[in-house]
């Protein structure tokens, strides 16, 4: 482990400096797409940029001091464990730094939906109680075909590194495993068909429902690191190669990382809100068929050639 | 150099205030004549998301507190709360004739309103219910109030 390379991996790339600005982006082109989409001019790209910052200039309303320090936490916490993920993100050839195994990794995405549900509960609106028990049961649901895909691909690797596991994988155990994790991908970033835990107007804004000015700031700036994190763990599950020219890797990852934004805000904009019965029923049958066939191909490749 | 008028971070603030006002509906026994014309501004004909006007679950994410109906006894102490729990800086729209001089409700004993005794109203929109036109030129002349509110000045210094 190299300490300089650490820091360059967690503060520059793919960490703070380029993902905060990526993931406003990322934010932007959703809610202008999304707009397009239904026959709206929509916002300008710069439009999540100009939240934070009208947040973060707000005073917030007075609350019991024991309130503040789990409040003001919680958000922290997720910015702080999804910047831990970008950087052990294997995005280059050899090791970017920070050394980390997959559990590591996905424990550390992990993070952010229980710091959510807990904010609800901290919180103690009735909104955000009903918020957080809905995300509590939705990423049970989804993390159910989530880790089978990711077990498949491990055991197929024969390796808990993840840039073994993100070389070695054969495809015919990479294909239904990202089909698995992508369906996954629009319940981890509670987007429309999947937006029961934070669903507007529905519980009111669900577990941030209690949350205002420079704290709700914080949530968006989680929300924002979330898209570019969970977006840019699928990409590099999915390409194999990695190129000696660093420039080549980094330019593939972020052009990769943006293209599935139209196609996941295409799904937003084109569906409307499941109820938590039925969300929770498709992602165990179809989430859960799709990664047990990646299972089954991950023990076809282990153990079906003697 | 954040706390004076012409600071860099101060003009910053200002323009994300212009840009991204957030609004709270607040019916306060309205007979949803007027709600249904601030709904319709959401529409893709008048689309005020391209303002980045967008309309908020919640008090406490809001910036702008929009008051529809003639505040009547039982709706006065959710909208005292709800004006409470926004935090500062924020301004207060009345839309439609109700909340500005409670219409054909006025003298009735079960209205505590005209809205402005109740909580500081920044702009009036007046009408039976007023057109989204106006409701619209309505919030942006808050916005622009919004965006020179002294307060924020020292919230960003702070």
């Amino acid at each position: 482990m190299n300490s300089s390379r650490a820091f360059i991996a967690l503060l520059i790339f793919p960490g703070l400096l380029y993902a905060l600005p990526i993931g406003w982006l990322m934010l932007g082109i959703e809610r202008k797409l999304k707009a397009r989409f239904q026959g709206r001019i929509g916002p300008p790209l710069s439009q999540p940029f100009y939240d934070v910052v009208k947040l973060l200039a707000k005073l917030p309303v007075s609350r019991e001091a024991s309130d503040i320090p789990l409040l003001t936490g919680l958000p922290l916490l997720a910015i702080g464990s999804m910047l831990g993920t970008l950087a052990l993100l294997p995005v280059f050839r050899d090791e970017s730094g920070l050394v980390g195994d997959l559990i590591v990794l996905v424990s550390l995405l992990e993070i952010p939906p229980l710091c959510f549900i807990l904010a609800g509960y901290a919180s103690r609106s009735i909104y955000g109680e009903v918020g957080a028990t809905r995300e509590a049961v939705v990423s049970i649901a989804s993390n159910v075909p989530f880790l089978t895909a990711l077990v498949a691909m491990a055991a197929s690797a024969g390796s808990m590194h993840s840039s073994q596991i993100v070389s070695s994988t054969p495809w015919m155990v990479r294909i239904p495993a990202l089909a698995a994790i992508l369906f996954c991908l629009p319940i981890k970033l509670r987007l429309n068909p999947f937006s029961l835990a934070n669903a507007e107007q529905e519980v009111l804004a669900g577990p941030l429902t209690e949350f205002d000015g420079p704290r709700l700031a914080l949530w968006e700036l989680a929300h924002a690191l979330e898209w570019v994190a969970l977006i840019g763990f699928v990409v590099v599950l999915a390409i194999p190669y990695r190129s000696p020219l660093w420039y080549v890797n980094a330019a593939g990852f972020v052009l990769l990382s943006l293209a599935l934004v139209p196609l996941l805000t295409l799904l937003a904009a084109s569906t409307a809100r499941l109820k938590l019965a039925q969300a929770t029923s498709m992602m165990w049958r179809w989430g859960g068929s799709v990664a047990a066939l990646a299972l089954a191909a991950a023990f076809f490749v282990r153990y079906g050639g003697q | 150099m954040s706390g004076t008028e012409h600071g860099l971070i101060f003009r910053l603030v200002e323009r994300a205030r212009r840009r991204s006002a957030w609004l709270y509906h607040f019916n306060a026994g309205a007979c949803n004549g007027c709600d249904i014309e601030l709904i319709t501004c959401l529409t893709p004909r008048y689309d005020v998301e391209q303002a980045g006007i967008k309309l908020e679950g919640s008090p406490r994410h809001a910036d702008v507190l929009c008051v529809s109906g003639p505040v009547t006894h039982t709706t006065r102490e959710a909208l005292e709360t709800i004006y409470g729990q926004m935090p500062e800086p924020k301004v207060v729209v009345a839309i439609g004739s109700c909340p500005a001089t409670c219409n054909v409700f006025a003298g009735s004993p079960f209205i505590d309103g005209p809205l402005d005794k109740i909580i500081p109203v920044d702009i009036y929109v007046p009408g039976c219910p007023p057109r989204p036109h106006a409701i619209i030129e309505g919030i942006s002349l808050a916005i622009e109030r919004l965006a020179l509110r002294k307060s924020g000045a020292t919230a960003v210094s702070k």
